[in-house]
């Protein structure tokens, strides 16, 4: 399966991994080699075979409507890159 | 080598205090770590302080839960309360959980002694430990070795006699491979048996959290304490809590094994294929019936794994974006630049790899190709089992189409890596359980694994044919030098 | 302008958040307000090893939104993952639901220039609500604790032709989920919001259009200025020979235009997947019937009702629909009357206007249900004069007391003694010559000075009617 290297640009992207140039050729090639691998599954067609998606045949698992006290504030933000007054804060965005 | 019960009896018996038998742990600790580097993490101070004051309340005549003072080292994907949790990755270098896994919680109502945490492929996306961001772990075994992965630093740790029982996460393998490299006891528990909440999510639909240690009774004893359903883990199995050693020492007669031809062919490397048809004899020597079997999906298995985890696992790590917790990059112009600089920087090859191969099966037009095809075939798959245990009660294969490979040895080529999968990936597709023990040593000394695997739920089966083995066939009983 | 040749074809995505205590996929609060990140825990900050668990109250009111707006069910319904990277989102995923929403294919019907019309619903699915940034010079700042809130989603098919029917959609919808009490549909509070997706094509032409989406619309008001502008701005375009890009746009209040957001709009590639942490949801027949029955009577029912049962105009049909818990009281005060307009009439001119005043609530009527009926009563039997009746009416509001007591101890009463009022109204016309004369030369309105002096020496209580026919039978016998 050939990929283009626009391809895995737009992947990467999709990602949010921006990749250098090298890193771009390496991944095409992992890419190609995996996909590759991968497309075994492609010569097949499962014409009624539903895709499973839990392997365990389980529905309907609900918690109660009930309120319980949140984290502390300090604590929930103890692991923050970046914060202030309360808020974890990032470049500004546009909208 | 004591086990969990004998070291039990003798604290309950004031034979040993928890803080000699920690520190003979820690003494050998000092001994070996510096050749196998299994441990990114450890307090030796609180270990201590831990065993003294189950000492004390032990001398003040409280009632003690059989399993306390018994150490248990936990792979570093599963989240400790106010303890580093890094998944071995840069991205979580400085992350500390303000919250335990649910499986951290039962250990400690317990009053079992939380170890420390140990080395892992990234995100447990490997299978050699080599992918780690810290540090390279050996196989005790032979040092130039990998112990496997990715839960290569609990296999190693319970390998060197570093800790009795260790605590892995399974997606593909990652207990039982690391587990049959270092001639150890690997579980992996059922889909839904344990709570995942709190592990670190790599692929939500196949991993698992499961026991090693040095024998099969102390593995079974470990699942006594990690297992049952969570209210937290909403893919948590509503049935009720086992006793999994109860059937230990049931006998083997008229029980019937199947022995996928598939796992013992061309692939297989020969002293391995050799050393598990060798055991498949000792069990009919215990009376078992051994009969070949066809999978014929085993082909398949691993490319709808790899694409099923790398979609999960390409959704599960996009949280990882330097706003909330864990890595930032230092410099950036604009939000674009922080996520992608952030990612970039903080994930290893083998994170990205998966990354960009699970977002490109996901991605529009791609969807039905790749990610819904790798669901079929795991209803395929799921089929093939449910039809096999019909008739059988447990199957025999290796773990692994080979013993350890040498450190460097696969790392340029990711597929070769990802065939070393082979015969674990359809289990936890299927989400049944599986257990890794260890059946012989190759030329170069190195531990050969069985895997026996059991229909779901029923973990007490595939316990009982791994005791038995390990009980009465005739096993290599080796112990490991190191360094 | 060729304005009139084209129709405008409007879509609406309505998000409303459901009135649980709790959040979606954890026990945090979903109260409103707040510091930031006051309300958050672990889980719906998307912290590593974390897991959501549904929170079943979230799906038994969306199954009960559909049902109320007419939906199908689906049985079988699962969660799916949205993908996509923006600060507000803290694990990079929305959960929603893709291509099994719990609800489906539903209708509102609405009235448009006195004609029904029926605006379909594609869709309800649950989803659960982002966070918030805050945007100040220096950077902007994220609060998580709207993070987890249960949305439901709500699509309309582009059935909607014009602005105005936004309004009048907008209102219907609101107040049917007010009435199945799943939302508090807070449009200012943010628990109410809509997009609005627009397109124009010539009259008779049967392709839609390109359309656009418009979003950050805060009030109904807006959501029409928005689509009216739109709909000129797309017609104008076209008629100079451009054509219509699809990209999102917003609405500007303060410049009365809509903004592309083009540098923020790629086209998204969500990547959906069924939720692995999730199960499915699967609804009985049984479990249906059981939300069935919780659903209160519905406006429209309710509003037919008062029409056809009990003679109502539509006018004061929908003023008493407006809101359940005036619809429910003057049900309840219908228990005390059988004259439903005397009863409608004192709520809507003496109820409504008093309330205005005061500015009380709905729910804090100081004049009970049971007491408001007899009130109506006492007049539909003649005991008082509707005028007398506001009278009782004040002295009811400050204190809710039996107005046949207050009747009583006021003396109000009506007089329809013939005897009384006979002689009473012969005494009035033997004092009033130059009104009695102007009567009887034919200025027909005279007779109301004389009404007005018997009403004034009756302190308001003669019953009207009698007092004219009683005016009108003695003058006539004088000409």
């Amino acid at each position: 399966m050939k990929i283009t290297k626009d391809q895995v640009e737009h992947v990467a992207h999709l990602a949010r991994l921006s990749l250098t140039e090298e890193e771009k050729v390496q991944m095409t090639k992992d890419m190609e080699m995996i996909l590759e691998f991968a497309d075994q599954i492609n010569e097949y067609t499962f014409e009624d075979v539903n895709a499973t998606a839990h392997v365990i045949p389980i529905n309907n698992v609900f918690r109660d409507d009930e309120v319980s006290p949140s984290m502390n504030r300090d604590v929930l933000l103890s692991n923050a890159p970046s914060k202030e007054n309360g808020c974890y804060t990032v470049p500004k965005v546009v909208e | 080598m004591k086990t969990v019960l004998e070291m039990a009896n003798q604290l309950k018996n004031k034979e040993v205090s928890s803080l000699e038998l920690v520190e003979s742990y820690l003494k050998r600790i000092h001994d070996v770590e510096q050749h196998v580097n299994a441990f990114l993490h450890m307090d030796e101070e609180a270990i201590k302080t831990q065993a003294k004051s189950i000492d004390q309340r032990r001398a003040r005549g409280e009632e003690l839960s059989a399993f306390a003072g018994i150490p248990i080292s936990i792979k570093d994907n599963i989240c400790t309360k106010d303890i580093r949790t890094t998944c071995a990755s840069k991205m979580l270098e400085n992350f500390v959980p303000p919250y335990n896994a649910t499986v951290i919680n039962k250990i400690q109502s317990k009053d079992m002694i939380l170890f420390g945490k140990l080395n892992m492929d990234e995100f447990a996306m490997g299978s050699s430990t080599e992918n780690s961001a810290f540090k390279i772990t050996r196989n005790p075994w032979n040092l130039d070795y990998v112990p496997g992965g990715s839960s290569g630093g609990s296999a190693a740790a319970v390998a060197a006699m570093m800790t009795p029982l260790a605590l892995g996460s399974d997606t593909g393998g990652s207990i039982r491979q690391p587990a049959s490299y270092c001639g150890v006891v690997g579980l992996k528990p059922t889909y839904g048996r344990v709570s995942r909440f709190g592990l670190v999510a790599f692929a939500s639909s196949l991993d698992q959290i499961g026991p090693l240690g040095q024998n099969v009774e102390d593995v079974a004893l470990a699942m006594n304490v990690i297992g049952g359903h969570d209210a937290m883990d909403s893919t948590s199995a509503p049935v009720d809590s086992l006793d999994y050693t109860a059937k230990l020492k049931e006998s083997l007669k008229g029980k019937r094994i199947g022995l996928p031809i598939e796992f013992f062919g061309d692939g297989i490397n020969v002293e391995v294929k050799d050393a598990v048809l060798a055991a498949a004899k000792e069990y009919e020597n215990l009376g078992a019936i051994v009969e070949e079997v066809r999978f014929d999906l085993s082909n398949l298995s691993l490319p709808a794994y790899y694409l099923i985890s790398s979609a999960e696992a390409s959704s599960n790590l996009a949280r990882y974006d330097g706003i909330k917790y864990g890595y930032r990059t230092p410099e950036f112009e604009n939000l674009l630049d922080l996520y992608q600089k952030t990612r970039d920087e903080a994930f290893g090859k083998e994170v990205k790899r998966r990354i960009m191969l699970g977002t490109y099966a996901l991605s529009s037009g791609y969807y039905d190709a790749y990610y819904k095809k790798a669901q079929q075939v795991r209803t395929l798959i799921k089929q093939e089992f449910d039809q096999l245990f019909e008739k059988y009660d447990v199957l025999l294969t290796p773990t692994g189409p080979t013993t350890a490979f040498k450190v460097g040895a696969k790392t340029n080529n990711p597929v070769e890596m990802y065939l070393t999968d082979i015969c674990t990936v359809p289990i936890n597709i299927a989400g049944v359980p599986a257990i890794s023990i260890n059946c012989g040593y190759d030329q170069k000394g190195l531990p050969i694994g069985l895997q026996l695997i059991g229909k779901a739920f029923d973990e007490q089966t595939i316990l009982n044919f791994a005791y038995q083995y390990e009980q009465h066939a005739n096993v290599d009983k080796r112990t490991v030098t190191i360094g | 302008m060729a304005y009139k040749d084209y129709e405008i074809v409007i879509g609406l995505e309505v998000h409303s958040e459901l009135k649980t205590k709790s959040k979606i996929y954890c026990s945090c609060t979903t109260e409103f307000g707040g510091d930031p990140n006051t309300h958050c825990c672990p889980i719906c900050t998307g912290m590593p090893g974390t897991l959501p668990v549904l929170n079943g109250m979230v799906v038994e009111y969306a199954i009960k939104a559909g049902l109320a707006t007419n939906c199908k069910i689906h049985q079988f319904s699962k969660q799916d993952r949205k993908n996509y990277f923006y600060p507000d989102l803290p694990k990079a995923y929305q959960t929603s639901q893709y291509d099994l929403p719990l609800c489906y294919e539903g209708y509102v019907d609405i009235e448009m220039n006195e004609e029904e019309k029926r605006i379909g619903l594609t869709r309800i699915h649950i989803e659960e609500d982002a966070g918030k940034l805050i945007h100040e010079a220096n950077g902007t700042f994220v609060d998580y604790n709207r993070c987890g809130v249960p949305l439901i989603e709500i699509v309309t098919e582009p059935d909607l032709r014009s602005p105005e029917e936004i309004r009048v959609f907008l209102s219907k919808l609101r107040s049917i989920l007010l009435y199945a009490d799943v939302s508090d549909c807070r449009m200012n509070e943010g628990s109410f919001r809509c997009d609005v997706n627009l397109s124009v094509r010539k009259k008779g032409a049967t392709t839609l259009g390109t359309r656009t989406e418009m979003k950050n619309i805060n009030s109904f008001n807006f959501a029409v200025k928005a689509a009216e502008y739109e709909a000129k701005r797309q017609i104008k375009l076209i008629e100079s020979g451009g054509s219509v890009v699809q990209e999102t746009r917003r609405w500007d209040e303060a410049k009365g235009v809509t903004i592309s957001m083009r540098s923020k709009e790629e086209a998204h590639d969500y990547r959906y997947f069924p939720a692995p942490d999730l199960m499915p949801i699967v609804t009985s027949d049984e479990e249906i019937e059981r939300i069935r029955q919780t659903i209160p009577e519905l406006p429209d029912v309710r509003m037919k009702r008062y029409m056809e049962k009990d003679g109502l105009s539509l006018y004061d049909s929908e003023l008493l629909v407006a809101s359940m818990k005036i619809s429910d009281y003057f049900d309840q005060a219908c228990k005390q009357t059988k004259n439903k307009k005397v009863l409608a009439n004192i709520i809507i001119s003496e109820v409504f206007s008093r309330m205005n005043e005061d500015e009380k609530e709905l729910g804090e009527i100081p004049i009970s249900a049971e007491n408001l009926g007899k009130l109506a009563h006492l007049v539909d039997a003649n005991v008082i004069s509707s005028s007398i009746a506001k009278k009782v009416f004040a002295i009811m509001w400050e204190q809710d007391d039996d107005p046949e007591i207050i009747v009583d101890k006021e003396g109000l009463k009506q007089i329809s003694d013939d005897g009384a009022l006979r002689q009473m109204a012969e005494e009035v016309i033997a004092k009033n010559d130059k009104v009695v004369q102007d009567y009887l030369s034919g200025k027909e309105a005279a007779i109301q000075a004389l009404m007005g002096q018997m009403m004034a020496r009756t302190k308001g209580k003669a019953n009207p009617k009698m007092v004219i026919d009683l005016l009108k039978e003695i003058l006539n016998t004088k000409k």
